[in-house]
């Protein structure tokens, strides 16, 4: 079955992250002719004597002219068992936000290590935002390994400092895989210049890692939208997590009315049974209130989320304005949006040093850990539990932009 | 026909599905881009889709350049009958005509569209703007978010986007602005032509191939038309061609094919070294930064 996976990769300036991925795009035959003739005339004007792959990746101009990564890119590849997408974020400190944004809906996380400079402050930050996101799988590649002639020595080491540094971290299990993007080394073709590395090449590893579900919870069915036609009235949304069956007994949170899915729609066809991610539409067998902003819980299956008005939560800070206690903010969660204050910020990560430390605001970029009042009782869940029914935006009260993105950690029941 | 849907292909219409029913809860006045091109073709089936039993509860906009191939427009009454929804045809040429744009001589009338689209926003006060836009298509556009903030000139500005994180969409828009929505972001060329081939989608026909009159100029087949006609040593010949994107006539050019059924372009694509942009779209080829220069001005 082919399915979906997906990536993000982080790295610091100059470790190769741009090479690295237009190298595991042409080696796995995924670059076009025309895009390759492309960056061969770009990397010719820039007087390079060999094709930069990394000018697949940089899309922005002014990307280009710094060689550096700004914004997440996407790419998207396939090999014959899975489609892949890639996002492309940066590692500069001062777009933390952007790798965050990336990470966000990763599976795996690919971690560049310049095999020269070893562990550096911005490889200890990409490992905690890859931890804090929830992302399953972490994976390091070693690149450059050409330049300290493929030794093992320095490989181990490398992989060692991670381990110690993961343990304080609640970082994912690492898979780690010496590389030289350059060269091509253990990206797609098993390297001959590393005979003691048996492990996978970087495209074996990410075609076959297992990405394990979600602990067991009930079916969660944010309503979107009532849908009428025709003497028909559908509640539509996607699913979220477990399965939601024709006959389940459900309650509307936060309302808490209880009753019982008789039909789940389609355009396709009718449904027994729908599965998470499919976007559906049910008919209930009561005429009971039901309008965007509700979720449909299914009263079977596994833990229920919870009706609360307080959130503790951490946060990235990914909009221009700084965040202090007493802000007037709305949470946007799910398809509910409720006006909200913020009481306390608890503590700041400090980037360097990746320790809580106090403080009295959180300005862009910063992560922290925060407590919301909320005006009307909402539906979440603990973002461990289940990362879309447990993440949330912070919006400008007055504009809209987007302040912050949110975990929820803990919630006090009403 | 959702047994024959990949489950990989199934997973990216129930996200598009998603993304329409967020744009219907959060806008006002939103309208769908269709251009007769494929990937509009697509967004419009998925709107049906989304909004199923239920009409397309908003209109759906063609920016006209009045260099049309005939097959599309054809096309494009035929879908907009069968599913009875309002069309607003926003014309490059009205606006030529009217004096309020000026065409310049030997140059496409790709950059007029920004204006004519602009023009169209403004008139009937759209908030959102669906479009048929993938990140796989280009460069700029895999940094495009799939909903995408617009100040009131329609600019984008690639260095201030809004972060867009998990599956939370943000409707909210700065007074003036408006949002554009790409529904289909993470579709591929091949995951729309394998969507096309299981739900049975009708094309305009001039995506398979067939014969034309056609000459070559900077390595594009181009269509004879009223707007296209060879200069000095063009030759004009009758080949095998089919279209891969369909724009405007004057930048839109064919490849030679043999592929007259979808399962015959899916082979074809299953084999190509050449992007689809690439291969047809004289327009992109101006300079490496072509598309995010049209977008910052305010291009789909």
């Amino acid at each position: 079955m082919t399915d979906l996976l997906r990536v993000a990769t982080a790295g610091s300036v100059d470790d190769g992250k741009s090479t690295l991925i237009g190298r595991l795009l042409h080696d796995s035959h995924n670059i076009h002719l025309d895009q390759l003739a492309a960056i061969s005339q770009a990397s010719r004007r820039r007087g390079l004597r060999d094709t930069d792959l990394a000018l697949l990746t940089d899309g922005l101009r002014a990307e280009r002219e710094q060689g550096i990564t700004i914004d997440v890119a996407y790419r998207y590849f396939a090999t014959p068992t899975r489609n892949i997408v890639l996002a492309d974020t940066p590692g500069h400190v001062q777009y933390t936000r952007n790798m965050v944004t990336g990470a966000s809906l990763a599976d795996v996380a690919v971690v560049l290590i310049d095999a020269e400079l070893g562990v550096v402050e911005q490889t200890r930050r990409h490992i905690a935002i890859a931890a804090l996101l929830g992302v399953q799988h972490l994976t390091l590649a070693v690149n450059k390994m050409d330049k300290v002639r493929f030794q093992e020595k320095i490989f181990t080491d490398i992989v060692e400092q991670v381990r110690m540094l993961g343990d304080g971290l609640d970082a994912p299990e690492v898979v780690a895989i010496p590389v030289s993007a350059l060269h091509g080394d253990n990206v797609v073709r098993r390297s001959t210049e590393m005979p003691w590395y048996q492990g996978q090449t970087l495209l074996e590893h990410l075609e076959s890692v297992r990405i394990t579900p979600p602990i067991e919870l009930a079916a969660r069915l944010p309503i979107q939208l009532v849908i009428r036609g025709d003497g028909y009235r559908g509640y539509a949304g996607r699913l979220l997590a477990g399965e939601l069956s024709v006959g389940a007994e459900v309650t509307v949170l936060p309302a808490g009315v209880r009753s019982t899915i008789i039909g789940i729609d389609t355009a396709d066809g009718a449904l027994d049974v729908a599965r998470p991610g499919q976007s559906i539409s049910v008919r209930l067998g009561d005429h009971v209130d039901v309008a965007r902003g509700d979720v449909l819980v299914a009263r079977q299956g596994g833990e229920s989320p919870m009706v609360t008005a307080h959130l503790s939560a951490q946060v990235c800070v990914v909009g221009d304005r700084a965040l202090r206690v007493g802000a007037n903010v709305k949470v946007r969660a799910g398809t509910q949006e409720v006006r909200a204050v913020l009481t306390d910020i608890a503590a700041r990560m400090d980037l360097g040093s990746l320790r809580p430390e106090s403080a009295s605001e959180l300005c862009t970029n910063d992560l922290g850990q925060v407590s919301v009042r909320l005006a009307q009782p909402i539906v979440a869940d603990k973002y461990r539990a289940c990362r879309h029914t447990g993440s949330f935006l912070l919006l400008d009260s007055d504009s809209g932009g987007t302040i912050a993105a949110g975990m929820v950690t803990e919630y006090c029941q009403n | 026909m959702t047994a024959l849907i990949r489950p990989a292909i199934a997973a990216l219409q129930d996200e598009s599905i998603y993304i329409l029913r967020e744009v219907l809860a959060g806008f006002e006045r939103p309208a769908l881009l269709f251009s007769g091109g494929k990937d509009s073709a697509v967004l419009l089936r998925l709107a049906e889709k989304a909004y199923w039993p239920g009409r397309i509860p908003f209109p759906v906009v063609h920016v006209d350049t009045g260099h049309n191939f005939p097959e599309v427009l054809e096309f494009r009454d035929k879908r907009i009958a069968e599913l009875d929804v309002e069309l607003v045809v926003a014309s490059v040429q009205e606006l030529i005509d009217t004096g309020q744009i000026t065409e310049r001589p030997g140059h496409s009338r790709n950059r007029l569209q920004t204006a004519a689209l602009r023009d169209v926003i403004q008139r009937h006060r759209f908030d959102a703007l669906l479009g048929g836009a993938r990140r796989d298509e280009e460069k700029a556009r895999a940094k495009e978010r799939v909903f995408s903030v617009r100040d009131e000139f329609g600019g984008w500005d690639p260095r201030a986007q809004r972060p867009e994180l998990w599956d939370l969409y943000n409707p909210h828009v700065p007074s003036g602005g408006h949002m554009r929505v790409f529904p289909l972001s993470n579709w591929t060329e091949r995951d729309i032509w394998a969507f096309i081939a299981a739900d049975g989608i009708d094309l305009p026909s001039i995506y398979y191939a067939h014969e034309r009159e056609v000459f070559e100029r900077d390595g594009a087949l181009f269509a004879l038309t009223p707007w296209t006609q060879p200069k000095g040593s063009e030759q004009v010949r009758v080949e095998q061609v089919r279209y891969r994107t369909v724009g405007d006539a004057t930048c839109t050019g064919a490849v030679r094919s043999r592929a007259r059924t979808v399962d015959d372009v899916l082979t074809e694509l299953a084999s190509t070294r050449i992007t689809e942009r690439g291969a047809t779209r004289v327009d992109d080829q101006a300079s490496e930064a072509a598309m995010e220069d049209r977008k910052r001005e305010g291009y789909f």
